[in-house]
């Protein structure tokens, strides 16, 4: 016979104790163990997805940190540029100030020398000529210059036609002081009383004649010759005539000379 | 030579007796509790494990997934059963590559007190799951007429595998014994390969009928 009865049922209880043996020490703890280990890996999953999470949040708040900072980087950038600009105006236009200015001030100081230099030449023409004059006369008239010119303003006192002496007249007659008599070289004792008798012609008999000496100045207030001046008139007999014609004729040769370097100077600002 | 492990008895005494089948059994049962209780005893739910552990978690894991796969529900619940059949056959078939060693599934009577667990356990399983009364229906399912033939199909299939199981196992050690008179060294080598696939395919078909068949029981109310 095959089928033992006995090991069959000896077997089937064998077969049931091994279900149970098995079952309390293989299944029951593998599975716990994978069940648990999977629960664990799942939490560390859900910790791993919250910390990205969160990472992603930080990334993002960085983010837009970031891109104010880099806003706010390019704006103070921006009002840098604007402030650079205003300054560099404001440094041009207070740089063409000072230009102006001293340009102005050189064009003052220009006009000041040219004066300077015409009222020199003027002066020393002025000299040259009586120089010469006076040489002329000497050598060539055997007389001096200062002798002709006296009697020349006696002569122009004398030959004054009437509305002039007239004027004269008046006010000589009106002046309280005498009448002065200033010359720029010393006029000898003769030529004073001269003068004085010409003078004398027109004056009241209470007036003096006052000589005095001056130097000759470069202002043509007085030139080189012999006035007669009293309150409201005065009459002078110089070379200052003659001198003016010579003073515009340098003072334009200067100007043209001069005219050159401002516009140098405008060009360069 | 026996034809079969039950003939070889070591002790009896009336109706009780020790033969060579329970004795095997019992060795077979030891190295398996005593294994997986080595094994268990020190598992860890960490990342980390051992590789016994991992061969073990594998093996019970790997068998998971074929009753999931067939269909079961809870395959939790049906695992001890179905993974101690399946463990069963297979260590016993492994344990043919000891030399004179005789699988104890290669006697009816082991085999047939595992078809008989099967025909018990299957209506078990389904009572449990459906009630007594509606698994008693599944027997009129299509119809009525179908109540023999599925009180039929129940026997026979019990049969097919107490005999299914008997036979390929009791054949693999036969051949081999005859093998081993007639044929020089080398072949029955060859032989005992075979003898270990046939016992692992066999392991598996019991496994996979039994489950099947709990399938049946525990769903088929649900269609």
């Amino acid at each position: 016979m095959l089928i033992d009865w006995f090991t069959v049922i000896a077997q089937l209880l064998n077969f049931l104790i091994l279900v149970w043996l098995l079952k309390r020490f293989l299944y029951q703890p593998v599975l716990k163990a994978m069940d648990e280990r999977e629960k664990r890996i799942t939490a560390r999953l859900r910790d791993a997805e919250t910390q990205k999470a969160e990472a992603e949040k930080e990334k993002g708040h960085y983010h837009q940190l970031n891109s104010n900072l880099q806003e706010q980087q390019e704006s103070l950038l921006e009002h840098a540029k604007a402030d650079a600009d205003a300054e560099r105006q404001r440094l041009l236009e207070a740089a063409r100030e000072d230009h102006r200015l001293l340009r102005s001030r050189l064009h003052q100081t220009l006009e000041s020398e040219k004066a300077n230099l015409s009222q020199g030449i003027i002066r020393r023409f002025q000299k040259e000529v009586f120089e010469i004059a006076r040489k002329v006369l000497a050598d060539l008239a055997d007389t001096s210059l200062e002798k002709q010119m006296a009697t020349v303003f006696v002569r122009r006192l004398e030959e004054l036609n009437d509305a002039d002496r007239e004027q004269l007249s008046a006010a000589l007659r009106s002046s309280n002081h005498g009448v002065a008599i200033r010359s720029t070289f010393p006029l000898s004792p003769d030529q004073q009383q001269a003068i004085e008798a010409a003078v004398k012609k027109m004056l009241p008999p209470e007036r003096t004649v006052l000589f005095e000496t001056t130097i000759a100045s470069a202002s043509g207030e007085q030139a080189d010759g012999i006035q007669l001046a009293t309150d409201g008139y005065k009459m002078a007999w110089s070379v200052a005539d003659y001198l003016s014609g010579l003073e515009k004729r340098v003072a334009g040769i200067l100007e043209e000379e001069l005219e050159g370097e401002p516009k140098m100077n405008d060009h360069g600002a | 030579m026996s034809l079969s492990t039950d003939d070889i008895i070591f002790w009896e005494y009336g109706f009780f007796k020790l033969n060579a089948t329970i004795v095997i059994t019992w060795g077979l049962m030891l190295v398996m509790v005593v294994g997986a209780r080595l094994i268990t005893r020190r598992l860890s739910s960490d990342v980390h494990i051992s590789r016994w552990q991992n061969m073990l978690e594998a093996i019970v894991s790997g068998i998971l997934e074929q009753i999931k796969e067939i269909g079961v529900r809870n395959p939790e619940k049906y695992i001890s059963y179905i993974g101690t059949l399946f463990l069963f056959i297979a260590f016993a078939a492994l344990c043919t590559i000891i030399p004179g060693y005789e699988p104890p599934t290669g006697s009816l009577s082991t085999t047939a007190a595992l078809a008989i667990s099967v025909f018990v356990a299957v209506p078990l399983f389904g009572i449990e799951e459906k009630g007594f009364w509606g698994y008693l229906k599944s027997y009129l399912e299509p119809t009525f007429i179908m109540l023999p033939f599925n009180i039929i199909s129940e026997i026979t299939r019990t049969l097919a595998l107490a005999i299914r199981l008997f036979g390929n196992m009791m054949s693999g050690a036969m051949i081999l014994s005859i093998l081993l008179v007639i044929s020089p060294l080398v072949f029955p080598i060859l032989m005992i390969l075979l003898g270990l696939l046939v016992g692992m395919v066999q392991a598996y078909i019991f496994g996979i009928l039994a489950t099947v068949f709990i399938a049946a029981a525990t769903q088929a109310a649900r269609h």
